[in-house]
This record gives C-alpha cells, sequence and structure tokens, in this order.
C-alpha cells in the first residue's frame, strides 16, 4: 500500500515537472555574490578569456564565469540582464539594440581573421588572390583554377587545372559576418546579390558545420576552396592565399598583419569591421571581438561595488590580458583600439557619474 | 477480538481501495501529462511561427530563397530535402530490414549465431547519430565520390545520396525489430497446416507468415520513416548544406531538422528564429501526416 501510495507521489512530482517544463520556467542568475562577475557569448574569444580570467582570478581572487554559448545567446542574456558583460563577435543589429532599448558599450577585446584556405596538390607556394577574384570565385563565377585572371597573379607558381569547389559555412557564425562584410566592402555584386551577415544565401559551394567542417570538406575534395578563422588554420597548419589588400600589398595572413589591420582611425564607440582596411600592412578580413556592457551600469537594483569590478576587468582585459593573446594565437589591439577601448570605459556611469 | 480483527480488516481494505483509486488516477495524469507535453509543444510552434507567417505568408511553403540578409523564407528546398531523404533511405533499407527480419523470426529464431546478429542489429540503433556522421564523412564520402567520378556526375562525394545511404544504415533495426517479433507470433498450428499440406519453406513465408504480418511489417517500416525524417545531425555532416532545389539525387542538399540545428544558435534577428521555428512547425506537421497515412494503411491491411 505505502508502495502505491510511493508511486503516486512520484508521479505527482513527475507531473509537477513535465508541467513547469511545458509553462517553462526561467531561472535567473542566482549569482548576485560580490565575488563573481557573469559573462556569456562569443565562443571565438573563449580560449583567450579563460586564460585571461584564471589569471584575473589569482591576481585578485574574482571570479568570472564565462559560458561560450555564442554570441546571439551572449546578447540575448545581457538583453534579458541575467549577466554583466556579454561578448560578441559583431555589434548589435538595429533590432537587437532597439530590443535593449539602452546605450550599451562595445569594448574592442581583440581581433581574429579569416583566411581563405584550398586544397590544390601539388602547390607548395602560397598562391596570391585579389579581393574581385575572392569575390567572383565564392559568387561561382570563376569555376577552375586555371582561369586567366588567378594564373595571371600567380606566376612562377604551379596551379592545377582543377575545377574549383566552393566550401563555406552552413552554421551561422561571426566568420561568416566578418568574411560576408569584406566581400560586400569590395564587390558591388556580392552586396546586391547576396549582402552580409552571420548566415547567408550561399550562391554556390557546400556548406561544413564550424570551422572543422569546412576545413573537412577541404581537405577531403582536391580543388576546394574555403574560409576558416586564422586560428583555427594557424593551429591545424592549414594553406592560406596572400591577399591583396586596399594599398595595393600582397598580405599574409597573421598575427601581427591582423593586429595592423586594426591600427587606422577608429570612430569613437569602434562599432566597426575593420574589413578592407586602410593600413598599408593590415591583413583585409579581420574583425574585433568586442565586450558589451550596458553604458548606465545602475540597473536592476546593481550595487556600485559590482559596477566597479566590473569596469576593472574591461580595464584588465584590454591592457594586463593582451599579453596572452599572441600565445593563444588571437591579435592583440592595436595602439588605435587600445586608444579608443579606453575612452569607451571612461564612458561607463554609475547614477551618471563616470567609474573610472 | 474478532470485532477488532475485522475492523482492522476493513480498514485495511478501504486503505486497499484508495490505493487503487489514487493509483488509477496517477496512470491516468501521468497519461493525460503526454497529451498535454505534445499539445503544448505544437502550441509553442504556433505561436512561436506568428511573426514568420505574418510576414511570408503560404509563400514560405513553396518559396525557394532561404535568404536570411534580407528576411526572405522559403522552406521548399528543405521540405524537398527531408522527403527525398527518408524515402531514398527507405527503399534502400527495406530489402535488409525485411531480410535480417526473416531470417531471425523464422529461419533461424534461436542459437549463439541469431543472438549474436539480434544484439548486432540492435546496436545499430544504439551508436549515436554523431557517430555514423563521422564515418559517412570518413569513409562514405570518398566512396561515393569514386562512384560519382566513374558515372560522370560532380564528384562532390556529399549529398542527397550519401545522406540517404548513411539514413538507411541507421533505420534498418526498427523494422528489422519489429518484424522480428511479428514474425515469432505468427501462430505454429498456422504454420504447421502449411507444411501438412506439402507447402515449402518459401512457400509458408509468402503465403502464411508475410500475409499475417504485413500490418505489422508496415508499422515498423513507418517507425523507420518516422526516425528518418527527424535524424539531424549524420544528416547534416554529410547532405552538403546549400539552400538551392537538389537537381539530382547526387546533388547538395538540407533537410528541415538540420537547417535548424545549423542556424538556430546565431539567428539575430525575429523573423529569421520565427522562420526557423516554423521550419520546425512544418516538419511536425509533415511528421503527423505521414503517420495517419500510415495508420489509415496499416487498417485497410489488417480489416481484409
Amino acid at each position: 500500500m505505502e508502495k502505491i501510495f510511493m508511486i503516486g507521489k512520484k508521479s505527482l512530482a513527475a507531473v509537477g515537472l513535465i508541467a513547469a517544463a511545458v509553462t517553462g520556467f526561467h531561472t535567473r542568475a542566482a549569482a548576485q555574490d560580490d565575488k563573481t562577475i557573469l559573462g556569456a557569448g562569443s565562443s571565438f574569444i573563449n580560449p583567450l578569456y579563460s586564460k585571461i580570467f584564471a589569471d584575473y582570478n589569482q591576481k585578485t581572487g574574482i571570479q568570472v564565469n564565462y559560458q561560450s554559448i555564442g554570441s546571439g545567446g551572449g546578447i540575448l542574456q545581457l538583453t534579458n540582464k541575467t549577466i554583466d558583460f556579454g561578448a560578441s563577435d559583431g555589434p548589435l543589429n538595429d533590432e537587437q539594440a532597439t530590443k535593449i532599448g539602452v546605450p550599451v558599450l562595445h569594448i574592442p577585446q581583440a581581433s581574429g581573421a579569416v583566411v581563405i584556405t584550398y586544397n590544390l596538390p601539388g602547390n607548395n607556394n602560397l598562391i596570391s588572390l585579389t579581393p574581385d577574384i575572392i569575390a567572383d570565385i565564392f559568387l561561382g563565377k570563376i569555376k577552375t583554377w586555371n582561369d586567366p585572371r588567378i594564373i595571371s597573379i600567380n606566376k612562377g607558381v604551379d596551379i592545377p587545372a582543377f575545377p574549383i569547389l566552393v566550401a563555406h559555412r552552413s552554421d551561422g557564425s561571426g566568420t561568416t559576418n566578418i568574411f560576408t562584410n569584406y566581400l560586400s566592402k569590395v564587390s558591388a555584386d556580392w552586396k546586391t546579390k547576396v549582402g552580409s551577415g552571420g548566415a547567408v544565401n550561399w550562391p554556390a559551394g557546400l556548406g561544413g558545420k564550424g570551422n572543422e567542417g569546412v576545413a573537412g570538406l577541404i581537405k577531403q575534395t582536391p580543388g576546394a576552396i574555403g574560409y576558416v578563422e586564422l586560428i583555427y588554420a594557424l593551429q591545424n597548419k592549414l594553406d592560406y592565399a596572400k591577399i591583396k589588400n586596399k594599398k595595393g600589398n600582397f598580405v599574409v595572413p597573421s598575427i601581427a598583419s591582423v593586429t595592423a589591420a586594426g591600427n587606422v582611425k577608429l570612430p569613437d564607440d569602434a562599432k566597426i569591421f575593420i574589413t578592407d582596411t586602410d593600413a598599408s600592412d593590415g591583413y583585409p578580413i579581420a574583425g574585433f571581438t568586442w565586450a558589451l556592457v550596458y553604458k548606465e551600469q545602475n540597473y536592476n537594483g546593481r550595487s556600485q561595488d559590482r559596477a566597479t569590478k566590473l569596469m576593472k576587468l574591461m580595464w584588465w582585459n584590454i591592457h594586463e590580458g593582451q599579453q596572452f593573446a599572441e600565445a593563444l594565437n588571437y591579435a592583440p589591439l592595436s595602439k588605435e583600439a587600445l586608444k579608443v577601448a579606453e575612452k569607451i570605459l571612461k564612458s561607463a556611469t554609475y547614477n551618471g557619474k563616470s567609474i573610472l | 477480538m474478532d470485532d477488532q480483527k475485522s475492523i482492522r480488516k476493513r480498514k485495511n481494505s478501504y486503505g486497499q481501495i484508495r490505493a487503487e483509486s489514487v493509483f488509477k488516477r496517477s496512470l491516468v495524469i501521468i497519461g493525460a501529462a503526454m497529451v498535454v507535453l505534445v499539445l503544448g509543444i505544437f502550441l509553442t510552434l504556433i505561436i512561436e511561427s506568428i511573426p514568420s507567417i505574418k510576414s511570408l505568408g503560404l509563400k514560405y511553403l513553396w518559396g525557394t530563397t532561404w535568404d536570411p540578409v534580407n528576411n526572405v523564407y522559403g522552406a521548399a528546398p528543405f521540405l524537398l530535402g527531408t522527403i527525398l531523404t527518408s524515402f531514398l533511405a527507405l527503399i534502400i533499407s527495406i530489402p535488409f530490414s525485411f531480410a535480417i527480419a526473416v531470417y531471425l523470426g523464422e529461419y533461424n529464431p534461436k542459437g549463439w549465431l541469431s543472438n549474436f546478429l539480434k544484439n548486432t542489429v540492435e546496436l545499430i540503433a544504439a551508436v549515436p547519430s554523431v557517430i555514423y556522421g563521422f564515418w559517412g564523412l570518413l569513409v562514405l564520402v570518398p566512396l561515393v565520390r569514386s562512384l560519382e567520378m566513374k558515372t560522370g556526375v560532380l564528384p562532390y562525394g556529399i549529398g542527397i545520396f550519401t545522406a540517404s545511404l548513411i539514413l538507411a544504415i541507421m533505420i534498418i533495426p526498427y523494422a528489422a525489430s519489429l518484424g522480428r517479433e511479428m514474425i515469432r507470433l505468427v501462430p505454429s498450428p498456422l504454420k504447421e497446416a502449411a507444411y501438412s499440406l506439402g507447402a515449402t519453406r518459401y512457400e509458408v513465408l509468402t503465403n502464411v507468415i508475410l500475409p499475417y504480418t504485413k500490418s505489422g511489417l508496415f508499422a515498423g517500416v513507418l517507425l523507420s520513416l518516422g526516425r528518418a525524417l527527424g535524424e539531424t545531425m549524420a544528416v547534416t555532416m554529410v547532405i552538403g548544406n546549400t539552400s538551392l532545389i537538389p537537381t539530382s539525387i547526387f546533388a547538395p542538399g538540407n533537410t528541415m531538422a538540420s537547417v535548424i540545428a545549423n542556424e538556430f544558435t546565431e539567428a539575430d534577428h525575429a523573423v529569421y528564429l520565427s522562420a526557423l521555428i516554423e521550419l520546425g512547425l512544418v516538419l511536425f506537421i509533415v511528421t503527423v501526416i505521414i503517420n495517419m497515412i500510415g495508420k489509415r494503411i496499416i487498417k485497410r491491411f489488417t480489416n481484409e
């Protein structure tokens, strides 16, 4: 008898759980204790953040809990005010900004880059590409590797006559956002036909999930070309192309050339894609990754102490934190970018008074 | 003494009755919870797709452009991809699953070989789909590519056909297991009567066992189809993920489930997110319709 009752109770509990799942309980971020700062967003910056935050914890005793859930998720959590800062590989779009409703500061944290990688058997030299060739390849207009336009800028490089297979990301991503933003800047045709965004309507090619999906497609298919994050290409020793930048130089993607790309005059809010940079030694397909915080820090009953701790952490990220970037293959902030980032951080307020 | 005993007895039986009714009620509640759950999911899908339905209307179903930049969404390529891969997989898998069902159910129902085969087939269903995806990418794709090179189609290696092959392997156990159980349930007097009339084993199979079990076999096929329609991970790794309408079975394509899995996390505007959820709604409805048609067919078979 007791057993039956127990089953009854258990089943009631189960029904309760199911009901909870159906109605969707929203749990709020529990940690409002003063030793933990919460962040969420970009998975691109996660390895760098892990290193910086571990170091910060050792030196200050403050723990930073960062969830690497993707830029979109980070922005959503910031909008719902369940975290102290978000991280994103792209600035807020208009819709996201309207939804948040109040000013959000975009603080550059480091730069990343997108490289063009390819599979050309028997070729040991880096190939060179110009913006219009890249655009026409991804538009599906250039169909073979021995196209006269490719041959003419790669004299002395042995390029086989393979058909070109384009590989792109199938999942929405910051990498695609930077790459399509670049293509939209350098090709009017791309801008009108495709446009830029985290996911686009690709006119040609196959989709692979994640950097590893794209790299896998390329590795398997002779003649394939695609784009992956610089860090992924460096770690996996992929071949990548030299790309002609705005000033006419063919630039090899590297940490130095990506940092250089950000060493240009930046707008005061730093909400800019630094693709197709004006810097003469800058690699053209590069972009910032940002931390996002509310400009006015007194919201949801936050203490001034918490706001100050958050701002100090952000200050640490762009100064002491930068020393870890290069070892992890991130491009540290350029001088210009650092100047702008400092100014932005100083504009954060608590009750209208500046914090730092 | 006697009085006390009978009172206690009566109390016990009252308790017994109460417990019984509580038990019965909890069964009903749990059953009802399932209904609530399914309806809840259905309602959520509808409510969340409203922005997309409002801005795109019915064109969503036959539109062929999926363009998140300009907020134009058409589900036709993915609808086609889902149906194409699922039915192709079904066609490829049926001979295998029926052969296994007949062999294990009738020809070799006992013994170590039978057990070994049975467990192996069941293991196929237990392997996580991402492993099939990897295997497909590393083994199947190069094989299909070399086949494509010989036949003269564009040698992508990945595409609808490869996805169907992977799916076929994954769904074999469902139809096979159910079919085997059904065949073993055929009453032996029926079979013995046939044998005593001089029928051969093959004749018993085609004239007694298959007619007797066809609704069960069909139910197994239906179960397989349901699995194929919703499979996500393995398919997305080998199908090519393009939003163009597939021109042949060797062309790359995409399915509804894999589009949702790919694009859901970074869908950055409301209509985009809503269009993805509507894709889920369409998938839900397609599954329900196919199930209903299947039930109809089973009913017709069994009524005969």
